[in-house]
């Protein structure tokens, strides 16, 4: 539909987005506030800040969430796309069904239970728990979101040019890195995205899984937040929310870009 | 070499899964059906493959249901899944009523202005979760945002307690949950001929009436596709109750991590995991169906 909004579709949307937003903009408004008093307003100030870039033990744990977080989804890349390109181009084979159960369940497990199962596992193997072990546990859930992301563009895509690629002679793998990965490369980017973001956010996995030696930002938050709202935790917050923003913005902007110029030498290649 | 190639691709996140999903998931059933021990590990008994089969059948015998018919017998657990399932019901609900209205002005919005409202409502899902539910802990204290407001409206005329109370949980859920609801309601509508809204108002419906009858039944199928991606993950949500409800509010998901961290019962945790998941059984696999016809419908 062109045309204006009617008032009831303004007004549901204003209330919706305000009520989205507006949560967050108090969180950021205060972060400035001079008072240690989260919900009076006390004057301008970015003490806070200044206190968070002292504070050693959220610095490190801001490290290793980063650390965690660039492994995890790195692998997880990796192993969903071939994931999806198993589920999409192998046809049958023995186990499918289990295969293709693993990699929606998942998704749906609550993640007390994916916690637990995994901490029990690395217990039973006799695994030093740490960084290492949060790794392997965020890569296996956030597979299988890289996994149902890349499947769908995979689904989409028009074989005949891979087997083009396969007739002029390249090798099976050659079309897969020449032919098909820069095709589905926007969903492969945003199953990154999405995995690392995962990884970033998770409390309950991580909290399952760490160790005495590795505390990530979010149970840092999370033990912080627990004695109740601190100046320090929504600074932290508004950085964390404003990188988001950068990222998802010039993301979406990438690939918007990404689809025109594709769009563009589409058109161009069947003049 | 095709053969082989297949294979290797195959079985690379094949056994990654088999690894780190199914093996941890059989350890948990198999400590669900264990007994709490002083030792390290806290649960007997554990299983010695050097005792050969005579012993891999002697640790058979020892694993029993007794955590089960212990959670059957005590009414804190029952009184618990309960509970999840009366909080994670009513707060899908309220997700509907907020949800809804915003699916349909985004779908009704001008075409050069969805792009952008669909970023506005994906930009908090990429927030972390615990931050969006921080955020309310400021809002809803004693002293907080909504109370101010409210003494300052003269709508009380004193605070009230919100925080730490079932009603925070539900505002929290509908709030970080929102946009799985909003989204899949959105996909169906946008969907949606309006030429067919406009044969019903031709034919003497009113707008109301036309919603009812045309709107309301055609977008269902993403009505309950959002309604299940916001019912499966409350039924066991953390955090929410444990930042934004109060000793009194108890969900599965809660008790599930005191039973491990506080009393450290593995055994106990691993039977009241089992039951949670058996919970999340029926729902999973309805909305499996669901998604299943909409495809086909699709197709």
């Amino acid at each position: 539909m062109t045309g204006r909004f009617s008032w009831f579709n303004a007004t549901s949307l204003t209330f919706g987005f305000v009520f989205l937003y507006l949560p967050m903009l108090i969180l950021i408004i205060f972060s400035f506030n001079e008072s240690r008093l989260v919900t009076v307003w006390a004057g301008f100030s970015t003490k806070w800040y200044g206190e968070l870039f002292q504070n050693e033990a959220f610095l490190d744990a801001a490290w290793v969430t980063l650390k965690v977080a660039f492994w995890s989804s790195t692998f997880a890349t990796v192993l969903g796309t071939i994931a999806a390109y198993v589920m999409v181009r192998s046809g049958r084979f023995l186990g499918r069904t289990l295969f293709s159960g693993m990699i929606y369940a998942p998704l749906v497990m609550p993640e007390v239970i994916t916690g637990l199962s995994l901490l029990l596992f690395f217990i039973a193997i006799g695994m030093d728990r740490g960084a290492t072990t949060i790794i392997l546990a965020h890569t296996t859930f956030s597979m299988c979101y890289v996994s149902v992301v890349v499947s769908s563009r995979l689904a989409s895509f028009d074989r005949s040019l891979e087997e083009a690629a396969l007739d002029l002679g390249c090798t099976p793998f050659d079309a897969f890195f020449s032919v098909t990965l820069p095709i589905i490369a926007p969903a492969v980017i945003s199953g990154w995205l999405l995995a690392f973001t995962l990884s970033l956010d998770d409390l309950v996995i991580a909290s399952f899984t760490t160790g005495p030696s590795s505390t990530t930002l979010p149970i840092k938050i999370f033990s912080a937040v627990r004695l109740g709202v601190s100046p320090e935790i929504n600074a932290l917050s508004t950085i964390m929310i404003g990188l988001v923003t950068i990222g998802v913005i010039s993301a979406s902007l990438a690939s918007r870009g990404l689809i025109a110029r594709r769009e563009k030498e589409e058109r161009l290649a069947q003049k | 070499m095709t053969k082989l190639r297949r294979f290797i691709l195959i079985f690379v996140p094949y056994s990654w899964l088999v690894i780190l999903f199914l093996v941890p998931f059989g350890i948990v059933l198999k400590i669900s059906l264990s007994d709490i021990a002083i030792a390290r590990p806290p649960y007997t008994p554990i299983l010695d493959l050097s005792t050969g089969w005579a012993g891999f059948k002697e640790y058979l015998s020892q694993l029993d249901f007794e955590n089960f018919v212990f959670l059957a017998e005590d009414r804190l657990y029952f009184l618990a899944y309960l509970s999840s399932l009366k909080i994670a019901l009513i707060s899908t609900v309220l997700t509907l009523i907020v949800g809804y209205p915003i699916a349909y002005g985004m779908a009704k919005a001008p075409n050069h202005w969805r792009p952008t409202l669909m970023m506005l409502v994906i930009l908090p899902f990429w927030t972390s979760f615990l931050i969006r539910v921080y955020a309310w802990m400021g809002i809803l204290s004693q002293e907080g945002f909504l109370n101010q407001f409210l003494l300052w409206t003269g709508l009380t005329s004193a605070p009230l307690t919100i925080l730490n109370t079932d009603i925070a949980v539900y505002i929290g859920i509908v709030y970080t949950y929102l946009p799985f609801m909003i989204l899949p309601i959105y996909a169906t509508l946008e969907k949606l001929d309006d030429s067919l809204i406009e044969a019903a108002e031709d034919l003497g419906c009113s707008r109301l009436s036309a919603f009812w009858l045309v709107t309301a039944p055609l977008s269902k199928p993403g009505v309950i596709a959002g309604c299940f991606l916001v019912f499966i993950p409350a039924l066991g949500e953390f955090v929410i109750p444990s930042l934004l409800g109060g000793s009194d509010t108890i969900m599965i998901g809660k008790v599930l991590w005191d039973e491990f961290f506080s009393n450290r019962d593995w055994p106990v945790a691993s039977a009241v995991a089992i039951i949670l998941l058996l919970l999340l059984v029926i729902p999973i696999i309805l909305f499996q169906r669901n998604e299943q016809k909409n495809r086909e419908a699709n197709q």
